[in-house]
């Protein structure tokens, strides 16, 4: 009978059914995890979401390559913070973005066979949306010609690009460029042989330019 | 201005809840399928999201897939009557007695105790999310924990 029990009891009973329904199971955390996971592939396959995004470890630290449906899109440097690298992608793309590694196994695959100097080329379609128009594209295509290995100045760029005189918009338009490694703006240093600037800093332009054997006339 | 916050945060940031509240009202075996439909359905949506409480608006789709969830199991041709079906309880698990006293409460009841308990939700998101007054959304946790605790009473006798 109900008249035996104490208070206690019914207590104990209410804050046993709170924990339950708070815990849901105990590894609600881990499952709710894994759920979300399988959602974000689903949700890249199916083209529901519209851009797929993967963490990359490099030499140089955890790099982000980003894919549309049309291809690459967008490559972030390790020195940049994946909260502003997805930031720029929601507001330049599409918020519609998720981690969805199993979507980028092959650009993951041919990124690490490159930092790990195992590559040359890459076989990736790349989707040029976020780069601008006009002459800085053609500064970016130019670029995306440049065999590894090989480096050319701004100036020599910008005339690949149509324009000999403008090599201060050339280093603009690298600067800009989204797709790096890919397109390989690193490729392109001053005239004296000095890297020059990088979106991933100095230290990496020379790093890169070291691992693919390209030759510096600068000693530094 | 539409939403801009990544959806993989938004995902991150409400997928414990939205699994919490599936567990509790469609049960620990077809939560998963819900909580696959409940993230399409915001993904597909977002760009309405728009200043809305997110938090409210992920767990309102939610509710709404639930109650689809308990409609085609209705529908189904099993020799029961207008409730619907009642979720299953883990199977070897300890509070198996609450999840069916939880499965057995009616949808409102059982969906309120759950964003109130499960998602740990005020009173005032309860009622956003259920689409009600928060008045009736206090009437509704506390006639589903009366309900709760009398059943659990009797199951303890």
């Amino acid at each position: 009978m109900s008249a035996r029990r104490t208070s206690g009891d019914v207590g104990a009973r209410d804050s046993a059914l709170r924990r339950l329904l708070a815990e849901a199971g105990g590894e609600l955390e881990t499952a709710a995890a894994a759920a979300a996971a399988r959602f974000a592939e689903r949700a890249a396959a199916e083209g529901a979401a519209r851009v797929a995004y993967a963490r990359l470890e490099t030499p140089l630290g955890v790099a982000t390559v980003a894919a549309t449906s049309r291809g690459i899109v967008a490559v972030g440097l390790p020195n940049r913070s994946l909260d502003e690298f997805l930031a720029e992608l929601s507001v330049g793309l599409s918020p519609r973005l998720v981690e969805a590694p199993g979507r980028l196994d092959e650009a993951r695959r041919q990124l690490e066979e490159y930092f790990e100097g195992r590559r040359r080329d890459f076989a990736l379609p790349l989707d040029w949306t976020l780069v601008p128009g006009g002459f800085y594209r053609r500064v970016l295509r130019a670029t995306a010609r440049l065999p590894f290995g090989a480096t050319a100045t701004y100036g020599e760029i910008a005339a690949r690009a149509g324009n000999p005189r403008a090599h201060r918009a050339a280093g603009t338009a690298l600067g800009l460029n989204p797709i790096p490694i890919l397109v390989p703006c690193h490729r392109i240093v001053r005239s004296g042989g000095d890297p020059g600037n990088y979106g991933g800093g100095p230290e990496m332009k020379r790093w890169l330019l070291r691992l693919e054997g390209a030759q510096l006339t600068s000693g530094r | 201005m539409a939403a801009t916050v990544p959806f993989q945060r938004f995902l991150e940031q409400h997928s414990a809840a939205v699994l919490a509240f599936l567990r509790a009202t469609v049960g620990p075996q077809e939560a998963e399928d819900c909580f696959q439909e409940t993230f399409m359905a915001a993904l597909r949506n977002y760009e309405r999201l728009d200043g809305a409480n997110p938090r409210a608006w992920i767990l309102t789709i939610a509710r709404r897939k639930a109650i689809d969830h308990h409609r085609a199991r209705a529908r189904r041709p099993l020799p029961r009557g207008d409730l619907p079906e009642p979720a299953a309880p883990a199977p070897a698990e300890p509070d198996g007695e609450l999840w069916a006293a939880v499965a057995a409460l009616p949808p409102k009841q059982r969906a309120a105790v759950a964003l109130r308990y499960a998602c740990e939700l005020p009173y005032r998101e309860v009622a956003q999310a259920m689409g009600t007054s928060e008045e009736a959304a206090r009437r509704n946790v506390h006639e589903g924990l009366r309900k709760l605790r009398r059943a659990l009473e009797e199951v303890a006798r």
